[in-house]
């Protein structure tokens, strides 16, 4: 019962910051701030979905000791870290390409990369 | 030959964990499924020991790095990451942004200790890694909401950027 | 209704919303942002259809479309960024 509260907070969670970024996509005025909802958000979102699934499986295991719920867990662990590090390290490569592009930041107060990239 | 084997059994446990529960040998695997393993992270470890490890330093192959950084990602660097993302809620809801790019000293000397501090940056607070000075490591961060006083200064020290952790001084026990 | 199906479908709408950015631009980078994200409401999607239909493989495959679309994705940024 306890568990199944928890798997339902995870969701909602994961997808009330899933929503946000998608909403900040299209909201937020230029590529950088929209990069910043993208990368948090979405990946924070989609962890906390995953660590639903995770609970899921570590509930099913208890109840049922078959050994597929165990990897289910396992696998699932493994796909958040992977997702965790690939979006980082994404958003900094669009970044850097958005300012090679020659975009500069709408509505900036400060900008110490005036000038290109070597 | 050392980086070799480091990246060869970093390469079969990651198997393993793929794997488990597809045998009955030794509890979890089948015996094919282990020769098998072996094998790939023998050729694995082959081609990728150049990028996995430096061969001058060898800080992969000391285990206390590794559970360091176990330790960060589940302790300081989450906690980091939920309030960064409260902040992007509360920015996505008001509209309420003052975006700038500034530059930040990392004092990192080795690749991996850049890199991990801009993937830390990029999920932490309102920053965003957007590029790197290549000759003295020095990052430029992008900011959703630059707080009053700092767009006049030339630099900020990496420890400037996060809000509640010393997320620096912890990569630098693991990366360097 | 199980509530797996029923986050799926929700994720679903939100990669038709992020689709909107997509499709107007203004500039490619744009694009590419929104992409990064469907990729990542896939992935999560993918995992939990995993759930909903008990099929450990599903798993297996968001693994390697997450780690593909982001090669994927840095192969782009490096043609946008004039380096390929």
């Amino acid at each position: 019962m306890i568990l199944n509260l928890l798997i339902g907070a995870a969701i909602a969670i994961g997808l009330f910051f899933n929503a946000l970024g998608v909403f900040g996509i299209l909201r937020f005025p230029d590529v950088y701030t929209r990069l910043h909802a993208d990368t948090k958000a979405t990946t924070f979102g989609s962890i906390f979905t995953s660590l639903a699934v995770a609970l899921y499986a570590l509930g099913r295991l208890f109840e049922t000791a078959d050994g597929q719920y165990a990897t289910l867990l396992l696998h699932t662990l493994v796909a958040v870290v992977v997702l965790a590090i690939t979006n980082a390290t994404g958003a900094h490569a669009i970044a850097r390409a958005a300012r090679r592009r020659g975009h500069s930041p709408a509505q900036a107060v400060v900008d110490k990369l005036e000038e290109p990239a070597p | 030959m050392a980086s070799f084997i480091a990246t060869g059994c970093f390469s079969f446990v990651v198997y393993l964990l793929l794997t488990a529960g597809s045998g009955r040998l030794l509890g979890l695997w089948s015996g094919a499924d282990l020769l098998a393993g072996v094998m790939i992270a023998a050729v694995v470890g082959w081609v990728a020991r150049g990028f996995f490890c430096d061969p001058r330093r060898r800080a992969a192959l000391q285990p206390m790095r590794w559970v360091r950084a176990i330790g960060y990602a589940c302790g300081p660097f989450f906690l980091e990451m939920a309030k960064a993302n409260v902040d992007v809620a509360y920015r996505v809801i008001t509209g309420r942004i003052r975006p700038g790019i500034v530059r930040v000293r990392s004092g990192m000397q080795t690749d991996l200790g850049v890199l991990m501090l801009a993937n830390s940056i990029t999920l932490t607070p309102g920053t965003l890694t957007v590029g790197i000075d290549e000759d003295t490591n020095d990052l430029f961060v992008h900011m959703i909401n630059v707080p009053e006083g700092i767009e006049t200064r030339e630099s900020l020290e990496a420890r400037e950027v996060f809000s509640t952790f010393d997320c620096p001084s912890w990569i630098r026990r693991i990366a360097e | 209704m199980s509530i797996w199906l029923f986050t799926v479908t929700v994720l679903a709408a939100l990669m038709l919303l992020a689709m909107v950015r997509l499709f107007k631009g203004p500039t490619s980078a744009d694009r590419v942002v929104a992409l990064d994200a469907i990729n990542t409401l896939v992935v999560a999607s993918m995992i939990v259809l995993a759930a909903a239909f008990r099929q450990i493989l599903f798993v297996d495959v968001a693994i390697v479309y997450a780690l593909l679309s982001f090669v994927g994705t840095l192969y782009i940024a490096k043609y946008l960024g004039g380096e390929l």
